[in-house]
């Protein structure tokens, strides 16, 4: 029998660029800094410049650019929050990802593969089909569908009822999906490059320069630099910037871990979430199974978690897809995630009048890439904030209107 | 797996425990004199330190009774674990950062945002 050759993994993906960016040498002032190298952070200086025209900014990153959480998260894109304005964010968000490849002139392989939230218990079942109604009155779509929509979706997912946590169904939203994100972040860069803005990695943000009310710029391991308006894009290390200038924030930073397989043929065609299990798996591209657990229990910055999490975690990728049994596990890692009491981001402008603050994503960021990047570089071009991102001010948690997606919608990002 | 030394129990592992948040907030002195602001920051806003912080635990599966830790969140060491009540030996300033003084005098963002 003749041997078929056998498919070499990722060999359908583009080839790995070279040199996407200048790394130039910090000037003594610009007219925007933005503190953190990541997606939002390149995002953010990209719709400065296509947006409002603002090409004098340096993007602060004090290791490798996109190395942080942007280089942990497991991919997921969607927008089926409960919330109205959790929806009308990440929607907004999506529909910028449909046509970001255009935009950026770049491959970010994003596949609208679709998602399945699924549901385990009747008060999950509940839960779901009041989102689904939630997420149509908002126009995004969404569809409730039983366990054998889930079986026909993914064929891979074991519906049988004898499991510990049997699958009753799941909502369904066909234009989720995923994208590489290592792809997006080069995307967002290149294109800022190109326009001026100066990309600084290995440079660590020590703390602020301030005169009265406002900051005029950062100190850094290298140098001071001043700066027009300073932008926070720090994730979980916000609250280390802000508490030199004694702003408090409501984050606690947490350690998320995730996980890869080894590769494998293309097996798993959809994205699957479970919140009662605490698994979210879909496959990239070049074919590792990917799969993210819940937050460990306690804080930390040491960007790596517990073993039983991980061991929870796999226990229940077994149950939950039995061929899963047979793959080895390639690596695990883990990224320092700023939750909120709200499970809700924050931002906007901060008691500093040209400081503004994005952080508090949580688990949850990377979906929401360039919608932040638009409503953040709005927020700092006019000093007022987005109208999408309004509702998720600082001083929401003072006048108690939450944004309460913790137990609403998918918790799980 | 990590142990943690419960101060009743001893070094048990960690599955055995909860995390229970910041450890020495006391609850306002004048609650009813607290404005919105002074509520959201004890209610929403806990410290979150990179470096050592007291902490509350509990031994949810043992002997169900809490304590505090002090522990570093780099490296997830526990210092020392102390008992409702005690004080660790281990002292530093900064691991008490909310002070009554913090609570009544909250940062500026909440009193300007109010206004």
């Amino acid at each position: 029998m003749p041997m078929t050759k056998p498919r070499t993994p990722g060999a359908e993906l583009p080839a790995h660029p070279t040199f996407l960016w200048e790394s130039p040498t910090p000037k003594k002032r610009y007219d925007v800094v933005i503190v953190g190298g990541g997606g939002h952070g390149l995002a953010t200086a990209h719709y400065l410049v296509k947006n409002h025209g603002i090409t004098d900014i340096a993007v602060i990153e004090r290791g490798w650019l996109a190395g942080g959480n942007m280089a942990r998260n497991t991919t997921i894109i969607r927008s089926n929050y409960l919330w109205d304005q959790s929806t009308a964010l990440y929607e907004y968000a999506l529909q910028l990802w449909e046509g970001l490849e255009d935009d950026l002139e770049y491959p970010i392989l994003f596949s609208q593969r679709g998602v399945l939230n699924l549901a385990h218990t009747l008060q999950e079942v509940r839960d779901s089909h009041r989102r689904v109604e939630a997420n149509k009155l908002n126009g995004v779509d969404a569809e409730w569908v039983d366990a054998d929509g889930v079986r026909e979706l993914c064929p891979l997912v074991n519906t049988s009822r004898d499991i510990r946590y049997p699958v009753l169904g799941a909502t369904y939203q066909p234009r989720a999906g995923i994208a590489k994100h290592d792809y997006v972040a080069w995307g967002f860069a290149r294109k800022a490059s190109a326009a001026g803005v100066h990309l600084i990695q290995d440079t660590s943000v020590t703390g602020f320069l301030t005169t009265g009310n406002r900051v005029t710029g950062i100190r850094t391991n290298r140098s001071d630099i001043s700066a027009g308006r300073v932008a926070l894009a720090a994730a979980g290390l916000t609250s280390t910037l802000t508490d030199t200038l004694g702003i408090r924030v409501p984050i606690q930073s947490r350690p998320l871990q995730a996980l890869v397989s080894e590769l494998l043929e293309p097996v798993h065609p959809t994205v699957v979430m479970s919140n009662a299990v605490h698994l979210y798996v879909s496959q990239a591209h070049k074919g590792e199974l990917v799969m993210g657990a819940g937050v460990d229990s306690y804080t930390g910055y040491g960007q790596r978690g517990a073993f039983h999490i991980i061991e929870r975690q796999m226990a229940a990728a077994v149950e939950l897809f039995p061929v899963f049994a047979r793959a080895h596990l390639l690596r695990s890692w883990a990224g320092t995630v700023d939750v909120t009491p709200d499970a809700s981001p924050i931002v906007g402008p901060t008691p500093y009048e040209n400081l503004f603050l994005n952080c508090g994503w949580g688990t949850g960021g990377f979906k929401a890439t360039p919608g932040l990047g638009v409503a953040f570089a709005h927020t700092i071009a006019t000093g007022t904030p987005h109208r999408l991102v309004a509702p998720f001010s600082l001083d929401r948690f003072v006048s108690g209107r939450l944004v309460d997606e913790h137990g609403a919608a998918a918790v799980a990002h | 797996m990590q142990l943690i030394d419960c101060p009743w129990c001893g070094c048990r592992e960690e599955i055995e425990f909860s995390y229970g948040g910041q450890a020495h907030i006391p609850y306002p002195d004048n609650p009813a004199e607290l404005n919105d602001t002074q509520w959201a920051h004890y209610v929403f806003f806990r410290s979150n330190p990179k470096g050592v912080c007291a902490e509350r635990w509990v031994h949810s599966a043992g002997c169900r009774r809490w304590f505090n830790a002090l522990r570093d969140t780099c490296t997830y060491h526990f210092i020392e674990t102390y008992r409702i009540g005690e004080s660790p030996s281990f002292t530093s300033a900064s691991l008490f950062p909310v002070t009554e003084s913090q609570v009544s005098v909250p940062t500026e963002a909440g009193d300007r945002k109010t206004q």
